[in-house]
């Protein structure tokens, strides 16, 4: 069976759509693994608070882009406050403490979003609505958008990491806790902040995803089983690693949906994951360990 | 006083490490640690830096009970750790491993530009390959990039962990001159150190312990002239 080029060149954009997305959700993902070695089972439930918020947001005041605001800053907050009550406390125990927390607190955000907001779903009125022709398809210019801020919002990052003098403390915290404490950098608080622009970043993409497919109490378990999928296919903690294992996922679940039917076509991902834990446990965008 | 450890024990999960140890350092001061492998010498070093929190006795930074306090709050008071298996931020350049340490509250721009020349002053080869990460130098540039991180905090002392372990002679001749120098500059030194001969000759007194304790204390003259007590002690 031959499949026609603009089919899969139209799966290619909407790959490398669906891929920044999950970028900007996974590297808070693995930013927070990267520096606390915690496995935020509550991440995608971040993206559901903060498309919650987005939305209530968008609905009073009718700006998009002022909803996307507020719920990075206001789940940025939450997140800190979630770090330094429930997180800190369990630093350096066993993984599976922190695991089980994350899970708890992901049941709770569910149960929350229900009480708050209701079990109906919400729509975000999309802030561009104009569409291109792409071959036979009516492509949303949106979608295009989307790309392009969580390219925007993960370049920021980087460049925070980078350059910027709390860049230094994280990346010196990542790659050595103790002796960044020893060096003079709070490293609890640097926990707190990593932790805070992982959730600001998680409640950005639950904004930006949810004109596309709309905002539920239960949307978040799928982020986090995405993004955790990219963070160990990119290698636990890299961020650049995450970025590419996005693109990478997202770009094979969108050419398997040529042959297969869309909700089939995850199973690749899942054997993309198993492939990488069983040959390349580190991750394939790491140099192998010598 | 700067420095005064009262009867401190220290554990490791259930197995007792450091069975009260007490010494003492003076500002200024160059003082070795010196005794066999596994007698609680880093220990000793990671509990005067907080780095492992002792279950008993007291750490008097400048005559405040220091103990249990948060490692970062201690590099800020002027206690500065090079361990002894240095180690640096692999994957920071050697700017920014320097960085790590000049990012405190109350430094100033000019400060940290006086900090930067002094350690390039000292160490030419850091200033060279500043922008290179730090895990591609060799194993005796890595040591001078830790001491020199350590500077950055601008301590009153460097506790300084088998500084010249693994490295070649040449090396090893150039960590002597930069104890002499930070010694000179008014920096405390707690050296703890393999080479016998260079502990004795770069401090003005020793402290050796065994099985988690000070046995001996001593002028590092006597001991030069004293061989029985190192052979002991230390077996050499």
């Amino acid at each position: 069976m031959a499949i026609p080029l603009d089919q899969i060149l139209i799966q290619t954009v909407t790959g490398l759509v669906n891929g920044m997305v999950l970028a900007l959700v996974a590297s808070g993902l693995t930013l927070i693994f990267g520096i606390m070695d915690v496995v935020n089972f509550a991440h995608g439930d971040l993206v559901m608070l903060g498309a919650f918020v987005g939305a209530t947001t968008v609905a009073t005041t009718g700006n998009f882009w002022l909803g996307l605001l507020i719920a990075a800053v206001v789940i940025g907050v939450f997140g800190a406050l979630l770090q330094v009550t429930t997180l800190r406390p369990l630093l350096g125990r066993d993984p599976l403490t922190t695991i089980l927390a994350t899970f708890g607190i992901s049941l709770v955000l569910q149960k929350y979003a229900i009480w708050q907001w209701g079990p109906s779903a919400r729509q975000i009125v999309e802030p561009v609505s104009g569409q291109f022709p792409l071959f036979y398809l009516q492509y949303p210019w949106y979608r295009i958008l989307t790309a392009l801020l969580s390219g925007a919002i993960i370049g920021a990052l980087y460049l925070f990491l980078k350059f910027g003098k709390y860049g230094i403390w994280i990346r010196a915290t990542m790659q050595d806790r103790v002796m960044a404490t020893a060096m003079g950098i709070p490293v609890p608080l640097v926990h707190t902040g990593v932790f805070a622009i992982g959730a600001a970043m998680a409640a950005a993409s639950g904004v930006l995803f949810g004109p596309l497919g709309g905002v539920t109490q239960n949307m978040g378990f799928d982020f986090t089983l995405r993004a955790f999928i990219v963070v160990v296919v990119g290698g636990m903690g890299n961020l650049g690693g995450s970025i590419l294992a996005a693109i990478f996922i997202s770009l094979i679940e969108a050419y398997a949906s040529l042959v297969v039917s869309p909700a089939q076509s995850v199973i690749v991902s899942f054997v993309a994951l198993i492939l990488t834990l069983l040959f390349r446990p580190t991750g394939l965008f790491v140099p192998t360990p010598k | 006083m700067l420095l005064r450890l009262e009867d401190i024990q220290t554990y490791y999960g259930k197995s007792h490490i450091l069975h009260g140890v007490s010494l003492e350092v003076q500002p200024g001061e160059v003082v070795g640690l010196l005794g066999r492998n596994g007698v609680g010498k880093s220990t000793t070093m990671k509990t005067i830096a907080g780095i492992v929190r002792p279950a008993g006795g007291r750490v008097l930074f400048e005559g405040k009970d220091v103990a249990g306090m948060p490692p970062y709050k201690l590099a800020h008071l002027g206690i500065a750790w090079v361990p002894e298996d240095r180690r640096v931020f692999r994957l920071l350049t050697v700017l920014e491993n320097l960085r790590t340490g000049l990012e405190r509250p109350g430094v100033t721009e000019q400060r940290k530009r006086a900090l930067l020349d002094k350690v390039y002053t000292y160490f030419p080869v850091l200033g060279e390959r500043r922008e290179q990460a730090a895990g591609t130098l060799s194993g005796g540039e890595q040591q001078m990039l830790a001491i020199a991180r350590a500077m950055m905090l601008e301590p009153k002392i460097i506790l300084l962990d088998e500084p010249t372990e693994g490295l070649m002679p040449r090396m090893v001749s150039q960590i002597k001159d930069i104890v002499h120098r930070l010694c000179g500059d008014g920096v405390a030194i707690l050296l703890v150190e393999q080479n016998v001969p260079l502990t004795l000759d770069a401090t003005s007194r020793c402290y050796i312990m065994e099985k988690g304790a000070v046995q001996h204390h001593a002028p590092s003259a006597d001991l030069k002239a004293n061989h029985a007590v190192i052979r002991q002690y230390l077996g050499v």
